[in-house]
């Protein structure tokens, strides 16, 4: 298989469904002539033209609901939020609409839209850029919520999302995109709501989604050559629906859950499952469920100590060794 | 525009019972601009309206069982009793329904514009929006997105001079007309009255016909009037207006009235018929209302359903909640 970035496995999704389906469209700011803030779209408004890959202004209200409006007709929009901290400016249309029209029409209207753009801190832009909201809006019955580690789970995830019937918020992350994988050529879909184990393990579970798969990869690399400790890690994919199975039967096999989170500990992500662990995997652990995630303050600007607010393996392996 | 009305008061007598939820929009006064853009849909225009939606939701051709039966939140309603009063919706009648946090249809009413152009559609879309929308920052960037891209779409504000219950003076800074702010994004814009059909009609027509062939967003300020409050809910609306404003615009400005006067003097109807066609709304709007009462509450089951698109069809992945393809 071809060894390529993260970026350009997103990319060649985009490049699979522009060609496959014409209701299939792009639009977000800077996505088509300037190629994309992250270079995620570069090429595609040359090839597919300005019909299909559309620069907007800065209006993220406007944009989130003209994507709405359009799905709602049977267009499959793909709405670039140039970064996901800037959806906060159009929670209004992701929540509200996108989230509850389905609902609210009694099953009348569909939403087939994806949201996409990064989702992360870690590079030293202060609060306002570096939220991860993927806890918000998994509290939305309605929005489905994927975050993607690896080349190739983007691409097959992203397929997915687009071909799906319901809005899919997809998380990347910048510090991901230059990330090299092995990602086969054509199309091919992951489904959504399926965990994927990147690691078996015997002794202890650590539970991640999006980069902190990577750190969780890392931190097992570490346990196992360091202090004998082979670790499993489960990596989420997708928030919501969320793959609560593939979570319980490792929890049981392992006996142990370390839970990994580049999101606020206070009701993050982390804390869904640990409750998920608490209510379905109380008899199958050894040790308390202990989470390792980004400190509970807004992103701090100062490099070294946004490097502390993040979780990293080094941490992770630190929790794993005090819960034996 | 006589079903409309008595839609609205048989709903507003078991509301006052307490037997009817939630908040309570009436459109009474207002039905002629629901009524006249519903008139000139050619069959690929798309509306949507916000939360005073009972009246579009009828002119676009929506049963008064399955909305009375939304307003009672039975599981008949037009949908299945989760959406209530602001939230009517008919997509096979080209009505994108009402919704409720105020201007946050706009954006979705550019997008039906955005999807006409891209299926090159002879239509338009048409968006209504109260007068307290325009303040809010999303109409601004809708505006702005509809000249920039030529999007085929009329954005009617139905100016009854009341938000909420905050007087158009009180609450907009009004240079001429709310309208007017068009300018600023190059977009067309006309004012008309909403009181007499014939005019409202004649400048909704222009607007929409515009929009069709030349695929250019307009802004069509029209004025009217709400007999009831804000929401029936609220008290205060005779405080914040004179109860001989009320009157007045009741007597003299009422759209149905001054229509059946014109209908009259042209002799296309007798008195006889009209009393006859207010008849048949009443008994329609009762039976409706009877209706609704009589329908069961939505299963319990239902709380689950209409969520996600995958688990409410029954294949073997959606029961699991995931979604596999079929290719």
């Amino acid at each position: 298989m071809p060894l390529i970035t993260y970026r350009q496995a997103l990319n060649d999704a985009f490049a699979e469904e522009l060609t496959r389906d014409e209701n299939v469209f792009l639009m977000g700011e800077e996505v088509a002539q300037y190629n994309g803030a992250y270079k995620v779209t570069e090429g595609l408004w040359k090839r597919f033209g300005c019909k299909r890959v559309i620069d907007t202004p800065i209006s993220e209200a406007a944009f989130l609901g003209l994507g709405v409006g359009a799905a709602m007709m049977g267009l499959r929009p793909v709405v670039e939020l140039m970064f996901w901290s800037f959806a906060y400016v159009g929670f209004d249309q992701i929540i509200n609409n996108a989230g509850c029209i389905r609902y609210m029409s009694g099953g009348l209207i569909n939403v087939p839209m994806v949201i996409r753009g990064p989702a992360n801190g870690g590079t030293n832009v202060g609060a306002t850029h570096s939220h991860t909201p993927e806890n918000f809006l998994a509290n939305t019955p309605g929005l489905k919520v994927v975050c993607p580690a690896t080349p190739y789970d983007a691409k097959g995830l992203m397929i997915a999302s687009i071909r799906d019937n319901d809005t899919v918020c997809f998380m990347e992350n910048t510090l991901l995109y230059g990330d090299l994988g092995e990602v086969p050529d054509g199309s091919y879909t992951i489904p959504l709501g399926v965990a994927d184990v990147k690691r078996e393990g015997l002794d202890v579970s650590l539970i991640a989604h999006g980069r902190a798969v990577l750190t969780c990869l890392a931190a097992a690399e570490i346990l196992a050559t360091e202090h004998g400790i082979e670790a499993e890690v489960v990596d989420l994919r997708s928030i919501r629906p969320l793959d609560e199975e593939t979570i319980l039967n490792s929890v049981a096999k392992t006996h142990r859950a370390v839970l990994v989170d580049e999101n606020k500990p206070f009701c993050g992500v982390s804390a869904q499952i640990a409750a998920l662990l608490a209510e379905h995997a109380f008899d199958d652990l050894d040790a308390p469920v202990l989470r390792v995630t980004a400190l509970d303050a807004p992103a701090i600007y100062s490099m070294p100590l946004e490097k502390l607010q993040l979780p990293d393996a080094q941490a992770v392996v630190a929790k794993v060794l005090s819960s034996f | 525009m006589l079903r409309i009305r008595r839609f609205e008061q048989q709903a507003l007598k078991y509301y006052n019972q307490g037997i009817m939820g939630g908040f309570l929009h009436l459109y009474n006064g207002q039905e002629s601009v629901a009524v006249g853009t519903a008139s000139l849909m050619n069959g690929h225009d798309e509306i949507i309206t916000a939360y005073r939606d009972h009246g579009h939701a009828l002119a676009v051709g929506m049963g008064m069982n399955e909305c009375m039966a939304e307003l009672f939140g039975k599981g008949t309603g037009c949908s299945k009793g989760k959406g209530g009063s602001m939230h009517f919706f008919a997509p096979d009648k080209h009505y994108w329904g009402g919704h409720g946090i105020v201007a946050g249809q706009t954006p979705l009413g550019l997008g039906l514009a955005f999807a006409i152009k891209y299926k090159q559609i002879n239509g338009c879309a048409v968006a209504f929006l109260g007068d307290g929308a325009v303040n809010q920052g999303v109409f601004s960037e809708c505006l702005n997105m509809a000249a920039l891209w030529d999007l085929p779409i009329v954005y009617v504000i139905e100016n009854n001079g009341y938000s909420m219950g905050t007087s158009l003076e009180r609450s907009s800074a009004v240079n001429g007309s709310l309208a007017k702010r068009a300018e600023g994004f190059c977009v067309e814009w006309a004012t008309c009255g909403g009181f007499d059909l014939y005019e409202l009609r004649a400048n909704l027509g222009a607007a929409m016909e515009r929009a069709r062939k030349e695929s250019k967003p307009m802004v069509l300020e029209v004025s009217t009037y709400r007999y009831y409050g804000h929401s029936v809910a609220d008290a205060n609306a005779k405080k914040y207006r004179a109860p001989e404003e009320i009157e007045l615009y009741k007597t003299d400005y009422d759209p149905i009235t001054r229509w059946q006067n014109q209908l009259l003097k042209e002799k296309t109807v007798t008195q006889a018929q009209i009393e006859k066609i207010d008849d048949e709304a009443k008994a329609e709007a009762a039976a409706a209302a009877e209706f609704g009462i009589a329908s069961p509450w939505p299963s319990e089951e239902s709380i689950f359903e209409d969520i996600y698109h995958e688990v409410d069809h029954k294949t073997e992945a959606g029961q699991t909640g995931r979604f596999f393809f079929s290719e």
